[in-house]
């Protein structure tokens, strides 16, 4: 593989995706500190947001430390050359809450849909456009679907005012070949002003291989977290993807040393529990489920005595998709309910 | 002599035409008119084919037609924007106003919940909330008639096949009418509402999902009877709402979670979010034709 002399803009998750794997309890201390080392090590984009996006705040997902106007008026000022990205998911946020991000001084918004049904971010990615903000359109469970309906749905997201589409694994699923077609033909049938990024995550160990698939396909922005930092086995670890990226000729802009720096002495430090490829986050890339269920199966497992890889498994067989996560609690008391019987 | 209020149903798209075949077994509700405004319509022809009379010049083209048959009750299925206009025309003429638009002119109606008042305040329009609030105001409402809920959140998990284009281009307008009728309505202090579009084949039933946080600690008996009390109302107009889960206790927190099953009228049975809507549409008029068959409310007079 050839990735001599491309750039890349990656893109950090480990403040809004690694929220997941914090139950959104991240202090605005950790936000501002991590967010200022990165910054200094050069990461030109942060996502800062519940781990749900803007709005996502609730019962259902998790009630987050502190407000996403809290987080993001924290980091937002001590960012020297970094720009801060914000997460909408139509359903769960609004148009409300893109005007505050907006007012709190974030560069990039992204919309994300499940992956076919883009049509309900017309409203948010309309008014992000409108308003002149990077507006990146996300499309997520990628793996559910065909390149060429990601395609279509992409189509949707660039005709609403999108300058940037994402392919995205969220359930950490993909394969190398996968992700060559998929990204390969947004580039080949996307206007080319229109960018193409992608989005992986660790589950089945394919986040590095997969982004290198990515970058030779197409893509120019590559999502991941410092310390892989994020839910289900994490996102793309970004310091191993800098080395990987630098031994291959790709230019990145970022520091390796000072990025890896990040990684170990403040990320890891944060983390709950160690993130990794282990039985119930594999399974979430084996059965094609989305990564931040994780956490909740687990916890039904502990509540109600069925195993989280039963639960993963039969949400995989059901068809769920991103933002489903009142139905693990669901499932598991049918599942218990069905083992007392 | 009949009891039956006559009625217009506005928008013969998918909920007006499941709306009228509700409509034809209707003990209380006559339909008489069905009004859209493409005379090639799938839904005028189905209509027409239903036997009953129909109007392809829009609301403004049965205005004639109000008093002399006698038209007391109206269904608007057609959409927001043209919502006040229709309503103030028929409103004018002394008919009654079910808003199935996310307009929301008049006040919330989640039948269980609060129709009665409305009929005997005689309210000439009554919005009928969203599915989602169709579905999840009345679980809130039963904890609430126990005890303080000081947030109420629902989330709800439609079809991608039952949501249709002017769901999708206004996704806000549900959330936030839903949360601010489970504040109004649901009695929460706080509400939040989230809606999942789920593609999967074969589709899946409407689901629903409903957290309380109560003031004080749940009185968890006098909630689960409150809630099964609550399911059985709504079952009276809509037979597939079942409680699959719950009421389950965490802490503060009373979570219901739900199934809608469709009658499968018109729209598929998976469709539940709309079935809820026209059958508690249709149960909110006969309530006013009870009410006035009763003499508890007098309908506009007509000369």
């Amino acid at each position: 593989m050839n990735l001599e002399g491309k750039q890349v803009t990656l893109h950090d998750m480990s403040l809004r995706d690694g929220m997941h794997a914090k139950r959104h309890q991240i202090s605005l201390e950790q936000m501002v500190a991590v967010a200022s080392a990165m910054d200094a090590a050069g990461m030109p984009l942060i996502e800062v947001t519940h781990g749900d996006g803007l709005g996502g705040a609730s019962v259902n997902y998790g009630f987050p430390a502190h407000t996403d106007e809290a987080y993001l008026k924290a980091v937002v000022p001590q960012m020297k050359q970094a720009k801060i990205s914000a997460l909408l998911l139509p359903g769960i946020g609004t148009v409300d809450h893109l005007k505050m991000a907006r007012d709190c001084g974030v560069h990039t918004i992204r919309v994300a849909t499940h992956c076919t049904e883009a049509d309900v971010s017309q409203q948010h990615i309309g008014m992000a456009a409108k308003m002149g903000m990077d507006t990146v359109g996300f499309l997520m469970m990628a793996h559910m679907i065909t390149p060429e309906k990601v395609l279509e749905q992409a189509k949707l997201m660039v005709s609403y005012g999108a300058n940037c589409i994402y392919c995205t694994d969220s359930a950490g699923y993909m394969l190398p070949d996968e992700v060559s077609a998929k990204i390969g033909l947004l580039r080949a049938e996307l206007p080319s002003e229109i960018e193409i990024g992608f989005h992986g995550h660790h589950n089945m160990g394919m986040a590095i291989a997969n982004s290198l698939a990515a970058i030779e396909a197409g893509a120019v922005r590559i999502d991941g977290s410092v310390a892989g930092l994020g839910a289900g086995a994490g996102n793309t670890p970004l310091e191993i993807l800098v080395a990987v990226l630098n031994r291959m000729g790709a230019e990145t802009g970022i520091d390796l040393y000072k990025i890896m720096d990040v990684a170990e002495d403040l990320v890891v430090p944060m983390m709950d529990q160690p993130i990794r490829v282990d039985r119930d986050s594999l399974t979430l890339g084996y059965a094609g489920v989305y990564s931040s269920f994780l956490l909740f199966a687990q916890r039904a497992e502990k509540k109600y005595g069925v195993s989280a890889r039963d639960i993963l498994v039969e949400l995989g067989r059901r068809g769920t998709v991103g933002g489903q996560e009142d139905m693990i609690e669901d499932l598991a008391l049918t599942m218990a309910k069905a083992k007392q019987a | 002599m009949s009891n039956k209020l006559k009625a217009v149903i506005i928008g013969p798209g998918n909920i007006g035409t499941d709306l009228l075949m509700k409509m034809q077994r209707s003990e209380w509700i006559e339909p008489v008119w069905m009004v859209g405004i493409d005379p090639e319509s799938e839904g005028l022809k189905r209509a027409k084919e239903m036997g009953i009379k129909v109007c392809a010049e829009g609301v403004d083209g049965i205005l004639s037609h109000i008093v002399e048959d006698d038209i007391r009750v109206a269904f608007d299925a057609t959409s927001a924007y043209v919502h006040a206009e229709n309503s103030r025309k028929l409103n004018e003429l002394g008919v009654i106003m079910i808003d199935l638009t996310p307009a929301a002119i008049g006040p919330f109606c989640i039948p269980p919940v609060n129709l009665t008042d409305h009929a005997k305040n005689l309210e000439m329009n009554v919005n009928m909330v969203t599915c989602g609030g169709q579905a999840t105001i009345p679980m809130v409402a039963a904890v609430s008639k126990v005890q303080p809920v000081t947030y109420g959140e629902i989330i709800a998990t439609v079809s991608s096949r039952s949501v249709g284009p002017g769901t999708r281009v206004n996704i806000d307008e549900f959330t936030r009418t839903t949360a601010g009728a489970v504040e109004k309505v649901g009695g929460a202090k706080q509400g939040k509402a989230i809606i999942i579009i789920n593609p999967a084949e074969p589709p899946l039933m409407m689901r629903d999902t409903v957290h309380c946080l109560t003031e004080s600690e749940p009185d968890q008996d006098a909630i689960t009877e409150s809630v099964h009390a609550m399911v059985k109302e709504v079952q009276k107009y809509v037979p597939g709402y079942r409680l699959v889960n719950g009421p389950v206790f965490d802490g503060n927190r009373v979570s219901m979670f739900m199934e809608v099953e469709g009658l499968g009228d018109f729209l598929p049975k998976y469709a539940g979010n709309l079935d809820i809507m026209t059958a508690a549409a249709l149960r909110t008029a006969e309530m006013f034709a009870e009410e006035a068959a009763e003499g508890s409310i007098t309908l506009p007079a007509r000369g």
